[in-house]
């Protein structure tokens, strides 16, 4: 009897407090039928990372209004190198500016939807991406 | 006799209308829905008419500005006396940096100043700790200890300047750091003007820059209160705020409702401390939200002001009119916001900002079309406040009072927030009050329960948003948008390394652990406080040392 | 190197892909749990079950702090709800274990219920196999605390606590059934609360009418959020530990569980076989028939169990 699920880590690094779209972005997700691991505000790099591996996510969700991604994203992504976990699908949410946005996607984050982003195109994304890995 | 004629041949023409001409038009063109909602998802009736208002009592709903229970204004002549405070909130890199700004907005007329920190302060954090990396000076000024605080006031005369700090976990220390700096002056503390934030009950429902539990968190609040009454009489011990309650998806009924509750919790926290209503309350001040829909937005305004005047009279027993009277600050709504056609977001703000003026605001801040982009372009904020004046000094609003009251529309309106809100408000008390329902899960679940049904509404396109979901265009993005300096955070620990080798640190050590002494103790922790940062123990150390007494706090996931 | 080599290093990220492939293919995990099953026995099994929000993950985290200090390696398994219409589910119980997740000798893994009866509580004992051949000493299992399979899941644990908090109301009748029994120790959790006194008594009351086992599970009042009560708490598990080797009680649980588990394994496979050699269509067809009235299902079942037996002696 095979029951594959997606997992999908939803953190928040950086310190802002504003979890509105993170939390409508985990219930969207649930209510697409994946499992969402769910770990709230204020994590470190090395937090999400560890918990991405010991869950063994299929997806990490990060959401930043901080301003403090172009710090804690290259941070994080180095983590998951050392940690031969890049097999994991980056994505991330908040404001992030343009030509932060080219940046991200150079060091491997795999897609950044700015405010305003229909839930549904980040579970078509989740669901196109995870098929493609496995 | 003639009233009852009057009402007689209202009610025959209604009918024949309804079943004549309307009826006609229903037919052939039905309307656009078979529901029509606010922007909160409260029914809207197809007309308001003075069958709404049949049992409407002037004196006992509005009566006159000034006047219990102070539905027109807290004022007898609001905007005609005076305009609201134009309050933009600002506060960005280092204390220097800040300081130039602040000076030159003084220089130019403005009286108050309106201060955003930096997250590792707003959580008490040292640039130096880990947690801070990369968030130094982001969202606002970095303070680590008074030194900062110095030079963030350098040259401005405390006595001469109202100061609004947009602090909350930390604000009794930053609030001892200003009242160290006027000393330093020679300012007594008397004759200090200003407001600290000071809300932490929507910390945990909302904004989530909390550090410790509620329980020695309201100790803290409570102490301020006690102190400041004694202290600084002139000072806003707290501003209770809906504002990061709305931004998290609660509807207007809901934001007034749990910022009331929040208000209750508070009052009941400080009576229970044994302090007169009458010597606290009238310091309390709150901070609202303002949304696109005009007319729900200025209900809720005048719903908020009739239901706090009605608690603190029928409930505390306040007696002198100033612990009735709610005086509040608005800022417009930064997630109505879009990323989409920023420039459209200019409109959106001036429809917020002139129902926060109908709504009898006591200031206002405006917010800037790139928002959802970045930090605030120069001229973006200028643009913002430009809009302010225009509503001021163009529109003509300002020029009676609470115009629009006796709208049919309105007043039901503002009727039916209040009966919501208060339905809210009776069902937090079963629950225990407010900090019981937080910690139930109760108020966070209702705010994601309307926060999704919004998203949801947008993606099934039940509710429009022009530029997002309708209207779309392409776009040039946009440009010129400001960066934080990325040296900041270096130099701000260079300052701090320096700081520590020049104090005496025996003195912070034994500071330190006479803070502890009271912490554990019973006592109002403001004066240890106080001797703390008047020896330059950082904000890093002192939220130390109280972490390591009270705890912290962790979040409760209700989704 | 072999994935089971791995995970008896303490490979977390190996660990990690076995467990999910336990909880998505079984069949096919099975094959590696089978090289793992030597090296286990070895971990002390704690659950740790109670009414939502009564304070599990909070006391989980504390524990586990705690018993880091003498330098022991643990494993957490925090079970939540999936929604019973789409699969999905959000597991939250991490936030309260945020400053574990850095600490290389600590494991936890967050586990779905994902709707299958008796499922959870196999897979649940298989996650405790692979964290116990990592070389965990004491291992979590936080379950949701309500619910049918709440008992089996439980089970799967050496020594059971059962958290409790003042102000219930009617929830501790709830809870009576079935529950109240398999607690080894009871944790009045928020003891800081009003009530806590009342619930104490409650509880002895509850024991001395119900307790056909003539023990004595001791009541331990702790305050999660301050960290109150955590050391006399975990002496009390550590002495019961001691307890129940030593009265062989111990032996009979894992006894009793590895019965449990083959009967699950078993059952499990022949469901397996069942619906291959029926297919889906002959019940479909059952199914009809019935609606029509034309039999019922006990007549329905019946034949198909008789065409199953038949398959079966043919296929040998
Ligand atoms: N007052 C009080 N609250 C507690 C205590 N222990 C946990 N809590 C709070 O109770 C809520 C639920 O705790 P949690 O550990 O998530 O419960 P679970 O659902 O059983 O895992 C959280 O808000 C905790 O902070 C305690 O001893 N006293
Ligand atoms: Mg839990």
């Amino acid at each position: 009897m095979k029951n594959s699920i997606i997992r999908v880590l939803v953190a928040k690094p950086g310190l802002d407090g504003h979890d509105r779209g993170a939390k409508v972005v985990a219930r969207a997700l649930r209510d697409a039928g994946m499992e969402v691991i769910y770990t709230g505000l204020r994590q470190t790099p090395e937090q999400i990372v560890e918990t991405a591996i010991q869950e063994d996510v299929n997806v990490i969700g990060l959401s930043i209004l901080s301003g403090a991604h172009m710090h804690l994203f290259p941070k994080l992504m180095k983590l998951l190198k050392e940690r031969e976990a890049i097999d994991i699908i980056v994505m991330a949410g908040g404001i992030i500016p343009g030509e932060d946005i080219v940046e991200l996607k150079k060091i491997g984050i795999k897609e950044i939807f700015t405010p305003g982003t229909d839930t549904n195109r980040i579970i078509e994304f989740i669901k196109e991406n995870v098929k493609v890995v496995r | 006799m003639a009233e009852q004629d009057r009402r007689r041949r209202m009610e025959e023409t209604k009918k024949q209308w309804e079943e004549g001409s309307l009826k006609k038009v229903l037919n052939r063109f039905p309307e656009r829905n078979k529901v029509f909602v606010t922007g909160s998802n409260t029914e809207v009736n197809r007309l308001y008419d003075p069958f709404d208002l049949i049992d409407f009592d002037y004196i006992d709903e509005l009566n006159f500005p000034g006047e219990y229970p102070y539905t027109r204004g807290v004022q007898p002549t609001m905007y005609r006396g005076r305009l609201w405070t134009m309050r933009q909130y600002a506060g960005f890199g280092d204390a220097e940096e800040s300081n130039k700004r602040y000076q030159y907005l003084l220089k130019n007329g403005q009286t108050g100043l309106s201060i955003a920190f930096d997250l590792p302060t707003q959580i008490g954090y040292d640039s130096d700790h880990s947690m801070s990396h990369g968030e130094v000076g982001k969202v606002g000024v970095a303070i680590d200890s008074l030194e900062d605080m110095e030079t963030l006031f350098n040259n401005i005369p405390l006595d001469k300047v109202s100061t609004s700090m947009t602090i909350n976990a930390p604000a009794a220390v930053l609030l001892a750091m200003y009242i160290a700096i006027a000393e330093k002056q020679g300012i007594s503390s008397s004759e200090l003007n200003g407001t600290i934030q000071n809300d932490i009950l929507k910390e945990y429902i909302a904004r989530g820059t909390y550090i410790f539990p509620p329980v020695p968190s309201m100790r803290l609040i409570t102490d301020i209160f006690d102190y400041c009454s004694k202290e600084l009489p002139k000072w806003n011990t707290i501003s209770i705020s809906g504002y990061h309650i709305r931004e998290a998806g609660a509807t207007a009924i809901q934001e007034i409702a749990f910022t009331l509750a929040n208000g209750i919790a508070y009052v009941d926290a400080a009576a229970k401390k044994g302090l007169d209503i009458d010597t606290f309350a009238p310091r309390l001040s709150f901070f609202f939200n303002a949304h696109n829909d005009l007319f729900e937005e200025v209900a809720k305004f005048r719903a908020a002001r009739r239901i706090w005047a009605k608690i603190m009279k029928e409930r505390f027993d306040a007696k002198d009119p100033k612990s009735m009277m709610l005086r509040f600050h608005t800022q417009t709504a930064g997630c109505t916001l879009t990323a989409q056609q920023p420039d459209n977001n200019v409109v959106r703000v001036a429809i917020q900002a002139l129902a926060a003026v109908l709504g009898g605001t006591q200031s206002l801040h405006t917010n800037s079309r790139d928002e959802a982009l970045s930090l605030p372009s120069q001229k973006s904020v200028r643009i913002a406040l430009r809009t302010q004046q225009i509503i001021a000094y163009e529109s003509g609003v300002a020029e009676t009072i609470d115009p629009m009251a006796g709208s049919y529309y309105l007043e039901s309106m503002t009727k039916k927030i209040e009966q919501g809100a208060m339905d809210y408000i009776n069902k937090i008390d079963q629950l225990g009050g407010s900090p019981k329902a937080i910690e139930k899960g109760f108020i966070q679940r209702e705010i994601q329960n309307s926060a999704y049904q919004y998203q949801k509404d947008i993606e099934e396109k039940k509710r429009i948003v022009v530029g997002v979901n309708q209207f779309q265009s392409e776009e040039e993005p946009m440009k010129d948008l400001l960066k934080v300096n990325p040296e900041i955070e270096k130099r701000q620990t260079e300052k701090l390394n320096k700081m520590k080798k020049k104090r005496n640190e025996a003195k912070v050590q034994k500071e330190l652990k006479l803070l502890r002494k009271t912490a554990l103790s019973k006592q109002n922790i403001m004066p240890s406080i106080l001797n703390c940062v008047k020896c330059y123990a950082t904000l890093g150390e002192i939220c130390d040392e109280l972490r390591s007494v009270f705890g912290e706090y962790r979040e409760s996931l209700k989704i | 190197m072999k994935l089971s080599d791995r995970i008896r290093q303490g490979d977390t990220r190996a660990a990690a892909k076995l467990i999910t492939m336990v909880e998505n293919d079984f069949q096919q995990a099975q094959k590696y749990l089978k090289e793992l099953q030597e090296y286990c026995g070895q971990a002390t099994v704690i659950g740790i079950t109670g009414p939502p929000g009564s304070g599990k993950s909070t006391i989980t985290d504390r524990l586990a702090k705690h018993i880091r200090k003498i330098g022991k390696k643990i494993a957490i398994i925090a079970i939540d709800p999936s929604s019973p219409f789409t699969g999905g589910a959000i597991l939250g119980d991490r936030i309260r274990m945020q400053d574990l997740s850095t600490d290389k000798d600590v494991f936890i893994r967050s586990i779905g219920t994902r709707g299958q009866l008796g499922g959870l509580s196999r897979s649940t004992q298989a996650v405790v196999k692979i964290m116990d051949a990592m070389g965990k000493e004491i291992i979590f299992i936080e379950t949701v605390g309500v619910g049918q399979s709440e008992i089996e899941v439980i089970k799967v644990s050496d020594i059971i606590l059962l958290l409790l908090m003042p102000g219930m109301g009617d929830d501790i009748q709830i809870i009576k059934a079935g529950i109240m029994e398999i607690g080894d120790i009871f944790v009045v959790n928020k003891s800081d609360r009003e009530g806590t006194d009342r619930l104490i008594v409650e509880i002895e009351m509850m024991l001395s009418l119900n307790d056909v086992r003539k023990r004595n599970p001791a009541i331990i009042k702790t305050i999660g959020t301050e960290n109150i009560g955590i050391e006399e708490l975990w002496q009390e598990v550590e002495r019961l530990n001691v307890y129940l080797q030593d009265k062989g009680e111990m032996q009979l649980r894992r006894k009793n569980r590895i019965r449990k588990e083959i009967h699950d394994l078993f059952l499990e496979n022949w469901q397996e076989l069942f619906f291959q050699f029926i297919g889906e269509d002959n019940i479909e067809n059952e199914v009809q028939k019935i609606l029509k009235q034309d039999i019922d299902p006990y007549s329905a079942v019946q034949k198909l169990t008789e065409v199953f037996k038949k398959q079966i002696i043919k296929g040998g």
